[in-house]
């Protein structure tokens, strides 16, 4: 117990010793805001910064959810075919490698609507976790399993549900909880390079335009919210992952 | 009555390592034939091959009396799929040849039961000991009731007191089932206590070395402190020695 509250104490020394600092120094809040002037800016503009907070996760959640199509569909047909793994993978690579931030422009060039955009960056950084998780999870079942399943004349099919597809499950999972992070990211960062404004905005414009402003307990508290956000779906992911892997009695941290 | 024939089998593996070269031995019906040698003598391979899991490279596998229905197949490992419980491993085999669910649990839970696990229906794998995964393992095998069962070093994991318990139930299995069984073992205190037949199998590459044929008696628990076991266990030690 006292092992999980570590981070917690550790947390409230460092918020205290945070506010103390910038009191006994003296700093304007336009260089470094202290966690009340941020707690307040959150409760002020919370109705603004909510609004932005849904935005963004709905992006990325919504990039997750097509990453995970996506990805699995991929995997199967790739487990199906070596050639086709062969031939696409290395694609699949590519669009990993690439930085988002280098891509992202010429998506928002291409695509006219702006939370298109941001869904499409979003996806590409979520879809590889999945896909090359996927992959190695399917090829990962046991030998040993694939032959009883030839022996006993198992069809394709019936070796992907009732094999391939449950061996595939945890790695899936472990992709599944980085993929949910990037996706996060991934939406943050094309919105960074968007730049666009309205009343669509997710948080990233509101960093920006809260830093054009100089309301630097804004930006922080936005910068908080989007924190926030990559805990909660880490966490949630996580709970998925071990209430679906409770049968294997692993659980991977 | 033979069931399965295996003649001049020869394997040489991609990597260019000859397995088995000119293997020639014969099943017949409601027997126990114990294939016994040292590691890496191709005893594994020529079970796999014998499933029509590996083509031979050389050789040939017959079957006199038609390929049967069903063949059963036990690992060295127990081999069981860890999301699944005990029963839909056991019922397995029978899921993939599109039974009905009532029809396989019913044969799947019979299973169970005649390898002593009536009440572990619902249990993980990871919730059964060493010994009743093999168990498990065993009843998927017999589920489907097969007319061969070829078992790869079975019981090489597992230690002596449950070895020798499976081993009077597989000797009890065969009685009760007329199932032949082609037994692949390292093991001398059980090929000398299961066989029917025993083939002493010489290694790099596989091949026949001796080929012992035990009298027919009644095994049991207490057949291990006869001067019967005695002069079986002395026999394939020699056949062994003389091999390797």
């Amino acid at each position: 117990m006292t092992e999980r509250l570590a981070p917690v104490v550790l947390g409230i020394l460092v918020l205290l010793g945070w506010e103390a600092a910038l009191r006994v120094f003296a700093v304007p809040p336009w260089i470094l805001p202290g966690p009340v002037a941020i707690a307040e800016a959150l409760v002020a503009d919370w109705p603004l910064l909510f609004r932005s907070l849904l935005m963004t996760l709905r992006i990325a959640l919504l990039a997750l959810a097509l990453a995970v199509a996506a990805g699995v569909l991929l995997a199967v047909l790739f487990a199906q075919s070596r050639w086709l793994e062969r031939a696409l993978f290395p694609y699949a690579v590519i669009l990993q490698v690439t930085p988002i931030v280098a891509i992202a422009p010429l998506i928002l060039i291409w695509v006219d609507s702006v939370p298109v955009a941001l869904l499409i960056c979003a996806w590409i950084v979520a879809f590889f976790p999945i896909l090359s998780n996927t992959v190695l999870g399917l090829n990962s079942a046991d030998p040993n399993l694939r032959d009883l399943f030839r022996l006993h004349g198992a069809t394709r099919w019936q070796t992907l549900r009732l094999l391939r597809l449950p061996s595939a499950l945890p790695f899936f999972l472990a992709g599944l909880r980085v993929a949910g992070g990037l996706a996060l990211i991934g939406a943050v960062v094309a919105e960074f390079v968007a730049g666009a404004g309205g009343a669509g905005s997710g948080l990233a414009f509101r960093i920006l335009e809260a830093g054009y402003q100089l309301r630097i307990p804004r930006m922080f508290a936005a910068l908080a919210l989007i924190s926030a956000a990559g805990i909660a779906i880490f966490a949630a992911l996580g709970w998925v992952q071990r209430r679906a892997l409770r049968r294997w009695g692993t659980s991977e941290e | 009555m033979t069931l399965l024939r295996l003649s001049g089998i020869g394997h040489r593996f991609p990597n260019g390592v000859e397995a088995l070269a000119g293997v020639s031995l014969a099943v017949a019906r409601g027997e126990l034939l114990c294939l016994l040698g040292a590691s890496g003598c191709g005893k594994s391979t020529l079970l796999r091959i014998a499933a029509g899991l590996v083509a031979p490279t050389e050789g040939a596998v017959e079957w006199p009396e038609g390929r049967p229905r069903e063949i059963g197949f036990v690992f060295q490992d127990p081999t069981l799929m860890p999301w699944a419980r005990a029963l839909e491993n056991v019922a397995l085999p029978l899921r993939l040849a599109g039974l009905a669910r009532a029809e396989r649990e019913a044969r799947a839970e019979a299973a169970l039961a005649a390898l002593g696990l009536r009440g572990f229906e619902r249990a993980l794998p990871r919730e059964l000991s060493g010994g009743m995964r093999m168990r498990v393992s065993i009843a998927r095998a017999l589920v489907t009731e097969p007319d061969l069962l070829l078992m790869d070093e079975p019981f090489a994991a597992l230690d002596e007191v449950a070895r020798m318990r499976l081993n009077d139930e597989i000797l009890a299995l065969k009685g009760a089932r007329g199932v032949s069984v082609l037994f692949v073992t390292h093991s001398l205190l059980e090929s000398a206590y299961l066989a029917d037949r025993l083939v002493v199998l010489a290694p790099r590459p596989g091949r026949v070395a001796a080929e012992l044929r035990f009298d027919a008696v009644p095994r049991g628990p207490g057949f291990r402190a006869t001067p019967g076991f005695a002069t079986r266990l002395a026999e394939a030690t020699a056949a062994l020695e003389a091999a390797s």
